[in-house]
């Protein structure tokens, strides 16, 4: 990494932040510190780095700000000079800047595609074009869902400052949603999807890892690290050399990532002083999993009791699904499809894969073969991701 | 920074136990005033007596009932002056009739003059 890049990554956030709240203005913000690592990577390779490359960025940025302000004034002497506050104290600025800029930008009152693209743009940085290829979309509706939720923010005026502690609580679940759900996309195209698609995980990392550094006392926050963490440990396992989907018993466990295991459970073993929400619960299962030296050693009463605790907190049919994979595996499949069968009579997810696909696992557990093809074949068909769905025909098909 | 907030109820909420009283209305009105931040605001009679107006190619048409053909009638609405939307938002999840019906919160258009003015001074305070 050259010192720019490691420059971009480390400090960029930061500035932008800094900026934006001084001028309560996050295009401006962003613009101007567009410009002011153009003015580094013009200079910085001939004058040399900075001893404090943030806040050599962070003045550059302001001056170019300023600049922009006065050429907007109609006449020259329209006092900006008078009402401009003092620059930035170089290296002064306060971590609060870049929790304000996460928490504006993840603000309950935007969409939530339009907070999730702010989120990309301003504080992880990434270009329009990126983020729309990471969702799929056309440039141009990515560009304009941004361009949308910035007049919302300065015309509705969502301020940049921190919310008091009542608002707290709601908040910060807000960010967490939008981070998770950066993740889950970046995990949902993992082995077949283009790299800029799959990086979303890392990116939703290193944006946990910046979201816990400023609230290291959030158990949801730390929880959902931790999960990312367990998650992503199995990346590398969850294909095989052809690019095949490998389904979580079969994988190969040498490839976990243990570095990755070891620090969300050190994470974990930081939380529990507040309330225990649905972030904190998933990840110890996920970590239940994680420690198991093999499928057939998981300790799946504990894990069916946690998706217990899980249905209570943050209930779901999806949740229930997976409790019932649970309880099938603890106390026997005729337990789990007990509890499966209401969520299927519901039918609200009748087009859930992995629902037909855990009913397809406990029936064949049960010994009823024609039962399970059926529903191993509706799995399959279900299946949007083809290594997927090559994975479930396999198994409608019985090897 | 001035925000309105529009309310709404359902058509057929009048009967919940939840329904606001004219007590409520007046509690909060009250404490929009002590707060300092009322700028107007009032109740309308019932939807069905709303008269809607177009003109087209210089023709008035009228029609009997309110505009949109939604689920939600307005009863009414309040303006507040406030420094940001999460100081509305406050506010609006205490307006009466919030637990059965809707509050939608809008910031008023400044006129060219106060823009100008709010321009400068967002640019000070940041």
């Amino acid at each position: 990494m050259t010192p720019l890049e490691r420059a971009f990554r480390e400090e960029r956030a930061q500035v932008v932040a800094t900026l934006a709240r001084r001028l309560g203005d996050l295009q401006l913000a962003e613009d101007a510190v567009s410009d002011a690592f153009a003015a580094a990577a013009a200079t910085w390779p001939s004058a040399g780095v900075p001893d404090r490359p943030g806040a050599w960025l962070t003045t550059t940025a302001w001056r170019k700000a300023l600049d922009v302000l006065r050429r907007e004034r109609s006449t020259p002497d329209d006092g900006v000079d008078a009402v401009v506050p003092p620059p930035p104290e170089p290296g002064l600025y306060g971590e609060d800047d870049l929790l304000q800029l996460v928490l504006t930008c993840c603000h309950p009152a935007l969409a939530i595609d339009a907070r999730v693209a702010l989120t990309l743009r301003h504080v992880a940085g990434l270009s329009v074009p990126e983020i729309a290829a990471g969702f799929l979309v056309a440039e141009d509706t990515m560009a304009k869902r941004l361009v949308r939720a910035r007049t919302k923010i300065r015309q509705s005026r969502i301020s940049f400052e921190l919310p008091g502690a009542e608002a707290w609580g709601e908040r910060l679940a807000s960010v967490q949603a939008v981070l998770y759900l950066v993740f889950t996309e970046g995990h949902l195209a993992s082995g077949d999807g283009p790299a800029v698609r799959t990086e979303l995980c890392d990116e939703a990392i290193w944006l946990a890892r910046q979201v816990h550094r400023l609230v290291p006392d959030d158990g949801e926050t730390t929880g959902l690290l931790a999960l990312m963490l367990l998650q992503h440990s199995r990346a590398e396992a969850r294909h095989d050399d052809a690019g095949r989907l490998v389904s979580f018993a079969e994988q190969d466990r040498s490839r976990w990532d243990v570095r990755a295991i070891g620090e969300a459970r050190e994470l974990l073993a930081t939380t529990g002083r507040g309330p225990v929400g649905q972030y904190q619960i998933q990840a110890a299962i996920a970590a239940l999993h994680a420690a198991a030296p093999t499928a057939e050693e998981i300790n799946w009463s504990r894990i069916a009791d946690l998706y217990g605790l899980l249905a209570r907190v943050a209930p779901s049919p999806v949740v229930t699904v997976n409790r019932a994979v649970a309880v099938g595996r603890a106390d026997g499949p005729r337990a789990g499809i007990a509890l499966l069968l209401p969520v299927l009579a519901e039918g609200r997810l009748a087009g859930y894969a992995p629902m037909q696909a855990a009913y397809a696992d406990l029936l064949e557990r049960a010994g009823d073969d024609a039962g399970a093809t059926a529903a191993w074949r509706r799995a399959a068909e279900l299946s949007r991701n083809p290594a997927e769905q090559a994975a479930l025909q396999r198994r409608a098909s019985g090897n | 920074m001035q925000y309105l907030m529009l309310l709404a109820l359902p058509a057929d909420a009048g009967d919940s136990p939840d329904a606001p009283q004219p007590e409520d209305w007046t509690a909060y009105t009250q404490a929009l005033v002590e707060a300092g931040i009322m700028v107007s605001g009032a109740g309308l009679q019932g939807a069905e007596t709303a008269t809607t107006v177009q003109v087209r190619n210089g023709e008035r048409l009228l029609t009997d009932g309110p505009f949109a053909d939604t689920k939600e009638h307005l009863l009414g609405f309040y303006v507040i002056d406030v420094p940001d939307l999460d100081t509305a938002l406050e506010w609006a999840s205490k307006v009466p009739n919030v637990r059965t019906g809707s509050v939608e919160v809008r910031p008023v258009m400044p006129t060219a003059e106060a823009a100008r003015v709010d321009a400068t001074a967002s640019a000070a305070v940041g």
